[in-house]
């Protein structure tokens, strides 16, 4: 069903609309971010300056982006989903070219007043562009080779680009965030059951040819594997970052050593404080109980977007809403489990609440589809 | 109103199914996560709070022991010795000035050691220790820990050191250590913790600069528990590092430090290699300077005297300046032309002393000129007219190619610091670089080695070496790295006509053994290690019409810094080449009377890897080679003080 087959009458006009946002999502945005600017603060000494202040202005900018994407009608997004997605690949062939270098990786393109990271846009484009595409596609056609192949190929145009900056994590979660919304799409079980097999089959090969006349990787990369299977291996590289923030995170305890006492984060064990690894502050700082509280904050913003899309019946809307809450559980769940030494270390900052631009203003410009999405519904009676 | 399909129906279901399944697997994951958290915050929060609430966990580095050099037979170039030094931790230390003030009265602390330190304590973190003062003496070390109770936060700790005890025999080769400065970091874009350590030692310069990274090795950690003045508590974890690699060197010491005791005061250089390996048996330039005094830290005065002498005893010659080769060029014309099938070797020219090209008079060294040359006779003599007729036919940019073949103008791949890619001029570089048309006078002088040619020792040692063996040699300089070789063996023939090579070897022959050769008097009589050579002089001035008319000045008459290099090339045995050798003695005069005796020196030394029976040299000589036998003897240090590693 998609909105065309309602009243569009029904929907509220004008400024009216700000009425019918899904205010409760608004109010868990602004609390998780809040955290944000308390742990800046803190990390920077009791300090507005460098990071909490810069952080407060481009939330700002982020949420006035967020209410102008949600008033501007969800056919709109629909309509441009495909001109979104191509201007994302545009981004992301200038940022090869033309963009810095940083830590090793070229991902950004410098406009001035920020850095735009393409990598970070190409996440919400790619959810738009598989969403519009499983709106516009039969439903009976949703399971068939030929236009299962499709969006695949939409999903790893971008995917090969990131990889190739190089920035794993990104690349990672584009993957996963697109399957997903294949997965949701309805695509059928045996696809997604056959790549999982031949990624576990592809696993076991690599690892069952190590040493063997048949090997399929070079020495050096399995060696690299190595390290990044088992950090510990590696105690002043990779394994450096997960020692710390484990020591970092058990020193906090139940309820913390209270804000700005934090001594493992505040002797500059941890050089990221600030960016990807800014959960063990909070969790040193406040202890379990901060911790659980952003975690919470996070679980309800992931439950928002799903009460909303059930109550939606486009299906555009649906799978946007759905697609974005994947995004942003895949953000936050590999961020936790990188601090947490369950994953490796890969670049990948903790959504609203690490220092930075790019990733906060395009989370909140899709927060704000969703809000348009949630804005827009078809209401009341069939046409 | 549009009827639902049924199958619009089945994916609806679908998705809420799905949409279910992907909600719960994110409450799942979510509680993945708060299990861990709790785990981590509370469960085992009681051993990491008391870790980190009455001590501090601190994680420290474990240096590496930076790989030691040794020569061929395994005498040691470069190793660690212990040093004591004292260090401050400013956040032990609380009040910093009254420390400071205690322990200037136990250990002499310079005003400028005092204000390093400072210096230091502000740009690190307050828990990282401060070097105070290095190699400090035993006896101190005793007065700093007797009264170590009222010194929070001082330490006396030990460390390793570099040294070189050799001293002054490798030093442009081995290169030294310093402290890891701010440009050091920009330059290396290096992220290794160690590098953060402050004065943490790094090569600086030669084998230890350019093998930096694998003679450093990896650091190890230890966490530590530090109590409240900063004394380590206990270890809680301890992971060793890897030791820097173990270098073996293709040079020989023997043969190095007879090389820089017969090159005494002179400004030269010397390189050997080896004509079946492109191993370097010495590669030595002097004067030389004393890499302790860098790694110690040298003094104004000691610097300023090394960098004002007018020898350059920080230069590394060998690779890094390049000369003109001058008449040691004329085998590549030689063979430039005889590849083309410009001549054949019996085809002569005639020498009247000069030679005119387009209104330009060109001058063979001999004024009265060789009258009938042909090609043994050219190199034999030395005749440059026959060279300027060849280079008249063959063009300068078949010249320019066979030097190239025998690894002229080519950046030879030795980890020295400053090698030098020389010059073979074309007629796409004088454009290039000069904006000016390629002129025949260009290609005559080119001919002859001078003009626009340059080349380091290093290549012309490479140059003969692969004359003499046929193949494409490159110069290695490691022989093994952690006792695994590390030399290379595939060297594919060189692009040339053996046939070819052998006259050219003949013709060297003649050189060094014709009673009529420019190097007969520097000839080698012991038939087993006959030499065959090519004397070589670099004009550093022009040598003006007028001069010419006059009678040219001789060399003794001149400035020592206008008289010409001298330059000899040599390979041998003659028959089975095992060496091959070029010294250059700047401003030495004349290379058959300045660069070819010492030339025959080094051959028969490396040969006979040591003294040679005196009956090698022709008699006449036999006498003054004794005495200068036993002078060098005396100058030489003794090795047997110096530690042999087993190889």
């Amino acid at each position: 069903m998609s909105y065309l087959e309602y009243r569009v009458k029904a929907i509220p006009t004008g400024f009216r609309k700000i009425f019918f946002m899904n205010w409760g999502l608004v109010l868990l945005l602004v609390a998780a971010a809040s955290i944000g600017f308390l742990m800046l603060y803190s990390v920077a000494g009791g300090q507005w300056d460098p990071w909490a202040s810069a952080q407060i202005k481009r939330f700002g900018l982020g949420l006035a982006l967020m209410f102008v994407v949600a008033m501007i009608p969800i056919w709109f997004w629909r309509n441009v989903s495909v001109i979104a997605y191509i201007g994302s690949l545009i981004l992301l062939i200038v940022v090869a070219y033309f963009g810095s270098v940083g830590m090793g990786a070229q991902r950004w393109i410098d406009l001035g007043f920020m850095r735009l990271q393409p990598s970070e846009v190409s996440k919400i484009t790619l959810v738009m562009v598989l969403a519009a595409y499983y709106d516009w596609l039969p439903a009976e056609r949703v399971s068939n080779p030929i236009w299962v192949i499709f969006p695949i190929i939409l999903i790893l145009i971008p995917v090969g680009m990131v990889v190739t900056q190089p920035d794993l994590g990104t690349s990672l979660l584009l993957l996963f965030g697109g399957g997903a919304m294949m997965f949701l799409a309805g695509v059928h079980w045996a696809y997604f059951a056959s790549v999982i097999a031949m990624g576990a089959g592809g696993i076991v090969a690599i690892f069952q040819s190590r040493g063997q006349t048949w090997q399929l990787l070079n020495d050096y990369q399995y060696r690299r594997i190595d390290t990044f299977l088992d950090p510990a291996s590696d105690p002043l590289g990779a394994g450096y970052h997960i020692t710390q923030s484990k020591i970092a995170l058990g020193s906090g305890g139940w309820a913390g050593r209270g804000l700005m006492q934090g001594t493992q984060t505040r002797l500059n064990f941890l050089p990221e404080k600030h960016t990807d690894f800014i959960f063990t502050t909070l969790a040193e700082e406040l202890g379990f109980i901060g911790g659980m509280s952003l975690l919470l904050i996070y679980l309800l913003i992931l439950a928002f977007c799903w009460i909303s899309a059930a109550q939606n019946k486009d299906r555009f809307s649906t799978l946007l809403i759905m697609g974005v809450g994947v995004t942003f559980f895949l953000f936050f769940a590999v961020n936790m489990s990188m601090v947490m030494g369950l994953a490796p270390v890969v670049g990948v900052p903790l959504p609203l609440v690490s220092y930075g631009g790019s990733a906060m203003l395009v989370l909140l410009g899709a927060f704000g589809l969703v809000q348009s999405a949630h804005v827009h519904r078809p209401r009341g009676v069939l046409r | 109103m549009k009827p639902t399909t049924k199958s619009q129906q089945k994916i609806w279901q679908r998705f809420s199914r799905r949409s279910l399944l992907i909600g719960g697997v994110q409450l799942g994951f979510a509680g993945l996560l708060g299990l861990r958290m709790r785990q981590l915050q509370i469960k085992e929060a009681d051993q990491f709070r008391l870790l980190a609430e009455e001590n501090r966990i601190n994680v420290r580095l474990i240096p590496p022991e930076r790989g030691e050099i040794y020569d061929l037979n395994g005498y040691v170039l470069a190793e660690n010795e212990p040093t004591y030094r004292i260090t401050i931790v400013q956040e032990d230390a609380g009040d910093v000035d009254k420390v400071l003030e205690k322990i200037s009265l136990l250990i002499e602390l310079s005003d400028d050691d005092i204000a390093r330190a400072r210096s230091e304590m502000k740009r690190s973190a307050a828990f990282l220790p401060v070097t105070l003062r290095d190699r400090v003496t035993r006896a101190e070390i005793e007065r700093v820990a007797e009264n170590a109770p009222s010194l929070p936060g001082i330490t006396p700790e030990v460390g390793l050191s570099r040294i070189y005890p050799l001293n002054d025999i490798f030093s442009h080769v081995v290169g030294y250590v310093g402290p890891v400065s701010s440009r050091d970091l920009e330059r290396r874009q290096d992220d290794d913790p160690l590098l953060r350590i402050p004065r943490f030692q790094i090569g600086k310069v030669g084998i230890e600069s350019k093998l930096e990274t694998g003679l450093r090795g990896r650091a190890g950690a230890r966490q530590v528990e530090v109590n409240a003045v900063g004394r380590v508590m206990r270890e809680l974890d301890r992971r060793e590092g890897t030791a820097g690699q173990k270098l073996q060197l293709t040079v020989d010491a023997n043969l190095q430090s007879y090389i820089k005791a017969r090159l005494g005061d002179e400004s030269a250089s010397v390189v050997v290699m080896d004509c079946k390996t492109g191993a370097l048996r010495a590669i030595a330039s002097a004067p030389s300077y004393d890499p302790n005094k860098f790694v110690r830290g040298i003094s104004y005065n000691d610097y300023n005297e090394l960098r004002d002498n007018d020898h350059r005893p920080l230069a590394s010659k060998t690779v890094q300046d390049a000369y003109p080769p001058g008449s040691t060029f004329k085998m590549v014309t030689v063979l430039a032309a005889l590849e083309n099938g410009t001549i054949t070797p019996d085809d002569t020219f005639f020498c009247p002393g000069h030679l005119d090209v387009s209104n330009r008079r060109f001058h063979c060294w001999k004024g009265g000129g060789h009258g009938k040359v042909d090609l043994v006779t050219s190199l034999k003599e030395s005749c440059d007219v026959y060279y300027y007729e060849l280079a008249l036919q063959v063009g300068i940019e078949r010249i320019a190619d066979m030097a190239r073949r025998l690894g002229l103008g080519e950046k030879h791949a030795v980890p020295m610091s400053a090698v030098s890619s020389g010059l073979v001029p074309d007629k796409d570089w004088k454009f290039a670089n000069r904006g000016a048309n390629w002129l025949i006078g260009d290609t005559v002088v080119a001919a002859i080695g001078q003009g626009y040619v340059s080349a380091s020792p290093l290549q012309l040692a490479v140059m003969t070496a692969r004359l003499a063996s046929g193949l494409a040699l490159d110069p290695q300089l490691i022989r093994a790295e952690n006792g695994q070789t590390a030399l290379r063996t595939d060297f594919p023939e060189l692009d040339i006509d053996p046939k070819h090579l052998k006259i050219v070897r003949d013709a060297m022959f003649s050189v060094t053994n014709d009673r009529k050769g420019t190097a007969y008097s520097s000839r080698i009589i012991a038939d087993n290690a006959r030499m065959a050579g090519k004397t070589g002089t670099s004009q550093v001035r022009n040598i003006s019409e007028v001069e010419r008319r006059s009678g040219v000045i001789k060399n003794e008459d001149l400035p020592w810094e206008r008289r010409d290099h001298a330059l000899f090339v040599n390979f041998a045995p003659a028959n089975d080449p095992e060496i091959a050798v070029c010294v250059v003695v700047e401003h030495g005069g004349g290379g058959s009377a300045a660069a070819a005796p010492v030339a025959r020196d080094i051959t028969l030394q490396a040969l006979y890897k040591g003294d040679p029976p005196l009956d090698a040299y022709p008699p006449k000589d036999r006498e003054r080679i004794a005495r200068q036998q036993r002078e060098i003897r005396a100058k030489m240090p003794d090795l047997n003080a110096v530690r042999k590693a087993r190889v």
